[in-house]
């Protein structure tokens, strides 16, 4: 149904910390890798080894500057469906292929009653669902529904495929409507923010900001220099290094 | 946006089929036109052959168009499916009324409100067309208050001049059709400009900075992108027309959608006889093809915020 | 009516069935699950017992199984039919291959054996593969890592017994301040991102040298964009700062290092500048309470500074008194350093004083007693939480070997050397510095038939160990232990093509070859290599290089260039052997070693090349291969010798479950059943270091007898770290005119120059030689985390995330010269010119462009379609690399390489840029169009992979 569920308690979603993310694209491979298999199988690749290879993905990993010169920052970026409390892709569909959940909050395609109108990849900001051309259908990332709840996997890996396998572990997943969840805490302390908070959609996902830095544009309690006590000159040092000897 | 022709033939020439029911509607029940049987054969073809043909045409976008029809069951938030319920729902009355006008020779009191109905089932028809993308926000060159009124005076004028064409073809000597399209014309042409005027001057709020959250940290470029050749994401939302195509592109929209038409119109009114079946013959499809190059720059020049993170700084 | 939101599959077990294994997507080695479905691979994860990579997976290793399914896989042997270098084969069977091989190699064997060249690129299997040279009876084999890390591998081994990489690793979860050096990505690919992660989190201070802002650099808390080649010189000023300040440990070094060894001072004497020794051989000091010049034992605390009386008479200085005159010189201040890395003094003095607030403000201190080498028990372990790690940015430079030896003086100055906090070894390091084993290929080592007296690899410590005729000429094809590459620790691929191929020392017959790109990526001078590959004696029609036998999975580009080509099996259809004796998985808390096992049957004609060298070997009559009736010792193939080879009793390749029963760990009794119990331990093994042993390994009683129990150590004997290097004073000394080996003229003044005992900054070469103003800029190279060299390309996954690749400039550079985005531009060195797109950034040292490493292919190659963007907009950086330099006094033209250790300068790379046509839009220079492989499948051009594990279609 594309009329979008009451608000529930329960909003899972990920937290990227994006102070961390070093833009080595496991997770979007990963994701891949999972979902090649998984429910929304295949993540077709058109022309895999042609001129053009385009291949559906539900991860992304984009590189941006921010900033000009020694003081701007390199900030790797991935991109993946944000499940939004209020999401427009939802409601344009005019299917209901197009669903959110009410018990969780993920949205979903349904693939049997998609048409593959691409609108709701329209009425998302986010870049965050991709046509299936071959299928003729819409596919997203499914928050990995079907690892998420599956008991056949033991506990610990009942996480999204992509949060699992970020080495650096800048991917966190749990439940955003929970403030006393880890990473509603998470969000709290770093100050967790929305992409385009002005579209008003409402991401689950947040993202953590990259930390100031602390080099010379930011270190204001950092040691200047060190005091020289050695004479550099005419062997002024010789015999000094003994004394520091404890023994 | 990358321009499907698919849902550039389905605007334009359901548009302008449900703008020549719209005005048969109001001009058959106000008494402009009389219920002439091969008038209205022609013209209730064009208008609803034209829909028709849109609406089939559209589905032609669809991935899987066997499936289309599980298109209507989301009126109550999706303007998409609002959309194929009023298209179909036009259907009804123009039908009826197109019976009453070319079997029964009637085009007033109840058939005229029937007509009336068709006319105003049209009009909701194309608001619902005009929202699927006036109501999207990723697209602030839709998302904007221009939209409607394009739509629906486009439709208005193209509807007109076929309607002039559909007389002219079958003998028939009257001009209403000409008059409507010399009115809604220039309507067409101002609303056109406007909305020009507006996407040329006004940006989306969203920023390559707000898409990413990092304009704390400065100005926002992108890098590197996830991958390098495009992916459906850069070929259907990050297709890039340069500016120089578009002034061109617009020039021949303008020219074949407005002036030329219009002229022809004028002169058609001006000059009966051979000068006017001509310039009627010439109006519509010239104003038509504007349209449709209209059509598609309103897809090429539309930009989604997606592009925002593949490297535009605004959309 | 469908159900809209239908319910989620609550139990779906992933696949029908799991098994362990290795990755081998790169040379990191995690640990990975696979889970099968209907005989096909359904899904790889990481392990999550795994020591190395503890249960995450990069990009690469998900994209494991297009890796496996790629329709570049080679199907069958082939035979060359067609000109070298135009791919055109034919198939044959596999016993055909192997008599041919057998024929050759059998040829030269009882003739020359140096006629064979065995070289090897990214494989793990080197216990093998250098053995089996060994066998064969040719000195000329190496691997990769001449070209790779060798200056990375020999600092460290000669300094402080191990070595950043896969011989160390930083104390990720204690240290304070972590200084990082030229890594883009490195081996430890997933330990180092996962150490990032944690260092992070905890607030240490991160910092990245590096001229360019990428990966790892973009989330370092400062990142240092300095000038290429000048990171020495940085280096050696902080040290600067630190002496003047008297910021270093003094007690550290008085202990574990040889700062108070007395180096005699008699120039002109031909044991100048060695250690003062008693006839027991044993180092002089000078007691710090007594003043007596006295052997340097446990009890004794040596003096760092003074001069002494030596017992002959002559004087004394500590190593260290040296070294701080050096490095107080004003040459090593800040403010000159400044000039040349182009880092403002301030950030130097910053830094320094960073790192002294670091070490010695707030040690971390670990509540565990423990027992030095000495017998002095100590309560608790003090660490000195300051950490470095390093690769390839400072390797691959001329000027790497004292780089890298320069950045472990400065870590031993700190005092972090296996402390808590600092840098760790990885069991089986430390080792005696250097290993004390010794390259052969001296003439008496070499016998027709006959194996080789000794390992082809090993660590010089003198001029006699240099593999030299009585004239100096190397003997070795690749010159690796001659004058111009004494500490050749790893060999020198990167040369073997041009010296087989201009007869220099010596012709050879067979090139043989295993997983290296070498027509392409792997070599510099791409261009001439390949004409070298294909060049012809124009009198006898012969190639110059007459055979080339190679080993590889994929259609490369180098399989054209073979006349005989063996296919190897992909990763998870073989047995391979991850060894203690090869490059270790150990990490600083555990030894580990680990295995591959075949996790599906090859569908093609293919065979795991180990096995292929074991069958080839005792075709050959190899000694070790052989039983004495000459039957094959292993008829199980590689398995068979994994599990039955012994170095010596009770040493072989796996040091898990050893014994009858695999009751042993480390050595022990062969155990027929091992293979299993590691498949059962999911493919590893690991032992646990005693809490005891953690640190100070170098010194730790309880870490010395654990390693020699385990087999790591021959004595449980301290392994005292060498800030002065006497190995390299005694070339300085043949150079000067000691000794019975001695350089010849021509080499001399090189080899004194840089076989300084004590680390020293130069300009890189290229730089020097070609002179800064016609080409002013450096280029570099970069890998990129989801692509591995070039056998990544023909990944359908990967291959979307890098399909081509761009120049990446300074958006300033950019603007002064007129560059905009997407624009075609010449990139040009004294060797070469290539077209190529540019790209502009903000994130980069302004006088330094770049691009990600091998992303270019050659067209043909890899099974892509013609046209594919990688060759069409994708370039190889490496045609504009000379693999010489320019032409010196003499006219003698030395390899583009580090003088000490031969490691090839990649990055001493000069350009400059210039506008170029678009005309064409394709990248230059055009190589020719490969002719695909026989037997190849077709491309499929819609790829729906897991769609039948969904149940669909
Ligand atoms: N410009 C520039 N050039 C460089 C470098 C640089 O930084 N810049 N780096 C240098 C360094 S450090 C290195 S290590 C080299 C690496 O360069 P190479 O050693 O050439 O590495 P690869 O490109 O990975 O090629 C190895 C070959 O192994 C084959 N292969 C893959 N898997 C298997 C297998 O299972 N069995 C067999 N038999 N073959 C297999 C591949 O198909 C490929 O042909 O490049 C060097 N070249
Ligand atoms: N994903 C992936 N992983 C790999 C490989 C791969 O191909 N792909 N290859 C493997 C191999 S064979 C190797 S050898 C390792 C190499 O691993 P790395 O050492 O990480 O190799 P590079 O990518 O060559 O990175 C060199 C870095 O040094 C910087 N640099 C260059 N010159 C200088 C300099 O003068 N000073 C400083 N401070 N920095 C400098 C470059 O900007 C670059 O960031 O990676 C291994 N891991
Ligand atoms: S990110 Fe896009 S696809 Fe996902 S819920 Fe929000 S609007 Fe929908
Ligand atoms: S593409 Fe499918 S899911 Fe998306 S709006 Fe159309 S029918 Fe709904
Ligand atoms: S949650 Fe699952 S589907 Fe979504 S991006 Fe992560 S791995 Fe992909
Ligand atoms: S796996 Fe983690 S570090 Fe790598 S790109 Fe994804 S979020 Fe970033
Ligand atoms: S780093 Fe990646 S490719 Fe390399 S072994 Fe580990 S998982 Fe495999
Ligand atoms: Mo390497």
């Amino acid at each position: 149904m594309t009329s979008l569920p009451p608000p529930g308690a329960k909003r899972l979603g990920l937290v990227i910390d994006l102070d961390i993310c070093v833009g080595c694209h496991a997770c979007a491979v990963n994701c891949k890798e999972w979902n090649s298999g998984g429910m929304a199988a295949p993540l077709t690749d058109l022309q895999p080894y042609g001129v053009e290879p385009d291949g559906v993905w539900f991860n992304r990993v984009h590189t941006f500057e921010a900033g000009e010169g020694a003081t701007g920052r390199t900030v790797h970026f991935p991109r993946s469906c944000l499940h939004c409390a209020e999401p427009d892709c939802v409601t344009v569909c005019p299917t209901g292929a197009s669903y959110k959940r009410a018990e969780d909050g993920i949205v979903l395609v349904n693939e049997d009653l998609c048409i593959g109108c691409k609108l709701c990849s329209w009425a998302c900001p986010y870049g965050a669902r991709e046509f299936d051309s071959d299928a003729g259908v819409m596919k997203k990332c499914t928050l990995c529904a079907d690892r998420i709840y599956n008991e056949a996997l033991e506990e610990v890996d009942r996480v999204p495929a992509c949060v699992a396998t970020c080495p650096v572990s800048a991917r966190h997943f749990g439940d955003l409507g929970d403030p006393q969840s880890e990473v509603s805490l998470l969000v709290a302390a770093r100050g967790g923010y929305d992409l385009m908070p002005e579209m008003g959609y409402k991401p689950t996902n947040k993202y953590l900001p990259p930390r100031p830095r602390r080099d010379q544009t930011t270190c204001g309690a950092a040691p200047v220099a060190l005091a020289p006590v050695v004479v550099a000159e005419a062997d002024g040092f010789l015999g000094w290094i003994d004394r520091l000897l404890s023994r | 946006m990358h321009p499907a022709l698919s849902v550039i033939l389905f605007t334009t020439a359901s548009g302008a089929g449900y703008g020549i029911i719209f005005w048969l509607g109001v001009l058959g029940e106000t008494g402009a036109y009389p219920p002439d049987r091969t008038f209205g054969l022609l013209a209730f073809g064009l208008g609803l052959g034209g829909i028709t043909a849109g609406l089939l045409a559209s589905t032609a976008h669809l991935g899987h168009p066997e499936r289309a029809w599980r298109a209507f069951s989301q009126w109550r938030t999706s303007w998409l499916s609002r959309e194929g319920v009023a298209s179909l729902a036009t259907y009804v009355p123009a039908g009826l009324f197109g019976i009453g006008w070319v079997f029964l020779g009637e085009n007033r009191e109840i058939w005229g409100f029937l007509g009336v109905l068709a006319a105003a089932a049209s009009v909701v028809t194309i608001v619902c067309t005009a929202y699927i993308y006036r109501s999207l926000k990723t697209i602030q060159r839709w998302c904007n208050a221009w939209v409607l009124p394009n739509y629906l005076a486009l439709a208005a004028m193209t509807g007109a001049l076929w309607l002039d064409l559909a007389a002219v073809l079958t003998g028939e000597p009257f001009t209403p059709g000409a008059e409507a399209a010399l009115c809604s014309i220039p309507v067409a042409a101002f609303l056109k400009f406007g909305y020009w005027r507006f996407i040329d001057a006004t940006h989306s709020t969203s920023t390559a900075e707000s898409a990413t959250g990092l304009g704390s940290l400065g100005k926002v470029r992108l890098f590197e992108a996830p991958h390098t050749s495009d992916n459906y994401l850069m070929k259907e939302m990050g297709f890039h027309i340069a500016r120089k195509h578009a002034t061109k592109l617009r020039c021949i929209a303008v020219i074949a959608g407005f002036v030329l038409p219009c002229l022809l119109t004028a002169i058609a009114l001006a000059m009966p006889g051979a000068i006017r079946v001509i310039a009627v013959l010439i109006a519509a499809p010239l104003a038509t093809a504007g349209v449709l190059v209209e059509r598609w720059l309103f897809f090429a020049e539309a930009r989604h915020t997606v592009t925002l993170y593949y490297g535009a700084s605004t959309a | 009516m469908t159900q809209i939101d239908p319910p989620i599959a609550r139990n779906q077990p992933i696949g029908d069935e799991v098994k362990f294994t290795t990755c081998y997507m790169c040379a990191c080695r995690c640990g990975i699950k696979v889970h099968l479905k209907d005989g096909g691979i359904r899904f790889i994860e990481g392990n999550r017992n795994h020591p190395v990579n503890k249960g995450v997976l990069c990009a690469k290793g998900s994209a494991g199984l297009m890796q496996h399914y790629s329709p570049a896989r080679l199907q069958k042997p082939l035979l060359r039919v067609g000109p070298r270098g135009s791919g055109e084969f034919r198939e044959i069977e596999w016993d055909e291959a192997l008599a041919l091989a057998t024929q050759w190699l059998g040829d030269i064997r009882r003739t020359d054996p140096r006629k064979l060249a065995f070289f090897t690129g990214r494989d793990q299997s080197q216990a093998l593969t250098g053995w089996w040279a060994s066998q064969f009876g040719t000195p000329n084999y190496a691997a990769h890592g001449g070209f790779c890390s060798v200056n990375m591998a020999a600092a460290g081994l000669y300094t402080i017994g191990g070595s950043f990489w896969e011989f160390g690793e930083t104390d990720w979860d204690l240290t304070r301040y972590f200084l990082m050096f030229g890594v883009a990505e490195d081996h430890d690919s997933n330990p180092i991102k996962k150490g990032l992660g944690k260092l992070k989190g905890r607030g240490a201070k991160f910092v990245s040298v590096n001229p360019i802002r990428t990966g790892y650099s973009a989330i370092a808390d400062e990142w240092i964009g300095i000038k290429p080649g000048t990171d020495g010189l940085f280096v050696m000023a902080l040290i600067h700062e630190l002496l003047r300040a008297e910021r270093v440990d003094a007690d550290y070094l008085a202990r574990y290092t040889n700062a108070g060894w007395l180096v005699i001072d008699d120039p002109g004497a031909a044991d100048h500048g060695l250690f003062a020794r008693n006839d027991k051989g044993e180092p002089l000091v000078r007691d710090l309470e007594t003043g007596e010049v006295t052997a340097f034992t446990p009890t004794v605390a040596p003096r760092l500074s003074g001069e002494a009386l030596l017992p002959d008479g002559r004087s004394g200085v500590p190593s260290f008194t040296l070294l701080a005159a050096r490095y107080l010189d004003p040459r090593y201040s800040p403010d000159r350093a400044a000039t040349e890395t182009g880092i403002p003094a301030e950030t130097i003095r910053r830094i320094a004083a960073e790192l002294a607030q670091a070490a010695f403000d707030a040690p971390v201190i670990i509540e565990q007693p423990w027992t030095d080498w000495a017998g002095r028990r100590h309560d608790r372990m003090v660490g000195r939480p300051v950490s470095m790690h390093a690769m390839r940015g400072i390797s691959a430079h001329s000027n790497g070997f004292h780089t890298c030896r320069a950045i472990h003086l400065l870590q031993t100055l700190l005092g972090s050397i296996d402390t808590p906090g600092g840098f760790r070894y990885e069991p089986p390091f430390p080792r005696p510095i250097p290993p004390a084993i010794k390259p052969a290929g001296h003439a008496h080592q070499i016998q027709a038939g006959k194996p080789l007296a000794g390992p082809p690899l090993g660590f010089p410590t003198g001029p006699e160990d240099l593999l030299v005729e009585a004239d100096g000429t190397p003997r070795r094809i690749d010159k690796a232990f001659s004058w111009e590459a004494p500490l050749a620790a790893h060999g020198l691929l990167h040369l073997v093509i041009r010296n087989a191929w201009s007869g220099d020392p010596y012709p050879i017959d067979t090139l043989f070859l295993y997983m290296a790109n070498m027509s392409w990526n792997s070599s510099m001078n791409t261009s001439g290599v390949m004409q070298m590959l294909v060049d012809q004696d124009p009198e006898t029609g012969d190639y110059k290089i007459p055979r080339i036998i190679y080993s590889d999975a994929y259609a490369s580009e180098m399989v054209a260039y073979a006349d005989l080509v063996l296919p190897d099996t992909t990763y998870l259809e073989r047995y391979d052997c991850i060894s203690l004796l090869d490059r270790p998985i150990s990490n600083a808390e555990a030894a580990a070693d680990a295995i591959r096992q075949p996790i599906v049957k090859p569908d093609r004609d293919v065979r795991p090349f180990q096995d292929v060298l074991i069958d080839l070997g005792a075709r050959l009559g190899l000694p070790g291969l052989v039983k004495p009736d000459g039957s094959p010792r292993y008829p199980g193939f590689y398995p068979d010798y994994i599990v039955n080879h012994e170095r010596k009793p009770g040493f072989g390749l796996l040091a898990g479950w050893r014994g009858a029963k695999g009751e042993d760990h480390g050595t022990g009794p062969i155990n027929p059943g091992q293979l299993d119990a590691y498949i059962d331990n999911e493919c590893f093994w690991r032992a646990h270091i005693p809490e005891e042993a953690l640190y100070f390994k170098h010194s730790n009683r309880a870490y010395l007898d654990w390693a020699v129990k385990m087999g790591f150590l021959d004595k449980a004997e301290p392994v005292t770290l060498q800030v002065y290097s006497e190995p390299l004073q005694r070339f300085r000394l043949a150079a000067q005119g000691h000794g019975k080996v001695q350089p010849p003229d021509e080499h001399r003044a090189r080899v004194e120059r840089y076989f300084d005992p004590l680390p020293f900054w130069y300009p890189p070469f290229e730089e020097t030689d070609v002179g800064p103003d016609a080409f002013p800029l450096s280029a570099l190279t970069q890998r990129p985390m989801a692509m591995y060299h070039s056998w990544g390309s023909q990944n359908a996954w990967l291959r979307q995330i890098h399909g081509e690749n761009r120049l990446h400039l300074h958006r300033g550079l950019g603007q002064e010269l007129g560059i905009a985005d997407d624009d075609w531009i010449y990139v040009i060195s004294n060797h070469g010119r290539i077209k190529v797109q540019a790209k502009l950034m903000e994130g980069v040292n302004r006088d330094t462009v770049w691009t990600w490493n091998a992303i270019g292919k050659q067209r043909g190659a890899w099974n892509l379609a013609p046209g594919a963007k990688e060759s069409e907009r994708g370039f190889l950086m490496n045609h504009l690399i000379n693999d010489l330099l320019p032409a010196r006094d003499g006219g003698y033209r030395y390899a583009n390489a580090d003088p000490v250790t031969g490691q090839a300068a990649w990055y001493d790379l000069r350009v400059r840029i210039e506008k170029a046509p678009a005309e064409d839009e394709v990248s230059e220079p055009r190589a020719p169009m490969l002719a695909l492989p026989p037997g190849l499948p077709e491309r499929p051009s819609v790829l729906r992979y897991g769609v039948k594990f969904r149940g669909l279609k």
